[in-house]
């Protein structure tokens, strides 16, 4: 088969292209940016300035930032420690700590709406330790605890990938120039690893800026996250205009932050996919 | 030494942030008590009551026949236009794969809106419309795990093939697909888990009488919880415990590879 026929492979997915990624895409800058009545107006886009709209992308982007930020935390030192270990089942406890990512997305929330609600899991040990009880079901640090919980394993696997890329060797090397443990970490581990904490940023910061279903069911109906908004326009007000016009705004955002992130990684490796 | 120590309470620590929840899940889904606290006696009640549930059934299989049937047309597209990628010239490659990230990169309640968009315009939105839209997203992951593995092979083994006399879908067969058939299996895995994942975008996409797992326990879940649901949960986690236990005899290699193509 020659190199000209073997591209009309391809064609399947062309269509594909056109019709369930192009076309949609059209159709929500399509809403977006016109009235009801179809014709074209920008007030939908601007919609975003509105006090709730606002609010909401604010309370979103603050709870990203804070989930992202707790994320890396966490998985750093996690990372380290496992890229570390020196036993023969390495594989073997790293993929422990992954296995929690292939239980449902919601079963994982149900799982902390029971530990947290008011007479849940954690307030009855606490209760039955004498202590004082925790009301944070319903509020932001709810919100945040479930977001931190679902998307952590994409914040360690690539932070983890990248550490084992680093051969000891290097590390030798720069031990034997008389580098201290603490230029060696500064120095040679975290400049290596940084695709990886560049893609693991994306990969938790973009899920929790645009989440609607971690705040609908551990803030209760209390937490309005720009996807909840959208949500709503979509699914109960039927507003698709204003909620294209949301989506518009979100994704102009989401393609900002993407940007932004990227831009620290100089040599280009850290997206999202490669 | 102290070093050592500290590194294994962090990490005693950060599995228990992991497992806590589901041993909660899975200790209550034993307990013959409606309350969530107190112990009320062993029972298998709630796995009897999963399995007559009627809602947890259908949305049971819907999950599974959109998850196989969205996975195996998803890896045959994806891995025929991997094909046609690899002979493209530079330009067309960057094309296609610019509409390959599309999906990948923008969020999913924007994907999900964007297709119910489209969808409602042509047809009713029910299981066909979830099963277009899981294929939307997880051809990029097809594609993503072929396309490696197309650059690596050796071209000039499957023209000597050729010249040898076998015909293209000979040569293929025998030269090429050795050589592609773990990215195609590890695309084909990474579709189902993301295929019994997705949330948000079947969500959108779904309409009214269709539930997948993941919808069905959202509308319940904002209802309330059901000790079913306990069951149902327990048995999921054993479930894919299970299977990648037997599927992956090297199980942190396909970890790992999920995101490092």
């Amino acid at each position: 088969m020659s190199k000209f026929k073997q591209q009309f492979l391809s064609g399947p997915y062309l269509i594909w292209i056109i019709g369930f990624i192009l076309l949609p895409m059209a159709m929500i800058i399509y809403y977006a940016f016109t009235g009801s009545d179809g014709t074209p107006t920008l007030q939908y886009i601007a919609a975003i300035a509105d006090e709730t709209n606002r609010k909401a992308l604010g309370l979103s982007l603050w709870l990203g930032v804070i989930c992202t930020v707790i994320c890396l935390v966490l998985a750093y030192p996690l990372a380290m420690i496992l890229s570390n270990m020196h036993i023969k089942n390495q594989s073997f406890v790293v993929f422990i700590f992954m296995l929690p990512m292939w239980m449902n997305f919601m079963l994982r929330i149900l799982a902390w709406k029971l530990l947290l609600s008011k007479n849940g899991v954690i307030n009855s040990v606490l209760t039955g330790m004498g202590l004082s009880r925790i009301n944070i079901i319903n509020t932001p640090a709810a919100v945040v605890l479930g977001m931190v919980y679902d998307f952590f394993p994409f914040m360690l696997l690539p932070i983890y990938n990248a550490l084992t890329r680093i051969r000891e060797d290097w590390i030798e090397a720069a031990a034997d120039l008389g580098a201290g443990k603490i230029t060696i970490f500064f120095k040679i581990i975290l400049p290596l690893s940084l695709s990886g904490i560049i893609s693991g940023i994306v990969m938790v910061f973009v899920p929790s800026l645009t989440s609607f279903a971690i705040s609908q069911v551990l803030g209760g109906g209390h937490v309005l996250l720009i996807g909840n908004v959208i949500e709503q326009d979509f699914m109960q007000g039927m507003q698709w205009n204003a909620g294209s016009g949301l989506s518009f705004v979100l994704m102009i955002f989401v393609i900002a932050s993407m940007a932004l992130v990227n831009s620290f990684d100089k040599e280009g490796e850290g997206t999202v996919i490669c | 030494m102290l070093k050592k120590c500290a590194s294994r309470i962090y990490l005693f620590l950060m599995f228990a942030f992991l497992y806590l929840p589901i041993l909660v899940l899975i200790v209550l889904s034993f307990n013959d008590s409606r309350s969530k606290v107190k112990w009320g006696g062993f029972t298998f009640k709630w796995y009897t009551g999963c399995f007559q549930d009627e809602k947890i059934m259908a949305a049971f299989v819907t999950t599974l026949q959109i998850t196989f049937l969205s996975a195996i047309i998803s890896t045959l597209i994806g891995t025929l236009a991997a094909i046609g990628i690899a002979a493209m010239k530079r330009k067309g490659q960057a094309i296609f794969l610019g509409a390959t990230n599309i999906p990948l990169l923008n969020a999913d309640i924007v994907t999900g809106i964007s297709m119910m968009l489209l969808f409602v315009k042509f047809m009713d939105l029910g299981f066909v419309t979830v099963l277009i839209a899981h294929i939307t997203f997880s051809i990029p992951y097809v594609i993503l795990n072929v396309l490696p593995r197309l650059k690596q092979a050796n071209i000039s083994t499957y023209e000597a093939a050729l010249d040898l006399g076998a015909s293209p879908l000979y040569a293929f067969y025998k030269v090429t697909w050795p050589e592609i058939r773990p990215g195609v299996l590890s695309g084909f895995m990474m579709a189902v888990t993301m295929s019994l994942d997705d949330f948000s975008i079947t969500y959108f996409t779904k309409g009214a009488g269709v539930n997948t797992l993941s919808t069905m326990l959202y509308t319940e879940l904002r209802k309330g919880i059901k000790p079913e649901l306990y069951a149902l949960s327990t048995i999921l986690f054993f479930a894919v415990l299970l299977l990648l236990l037997i599927g992956n005899v090297r199980p942190a290699k396909r970890s790992s590879e999920r995101f490092d193509k």
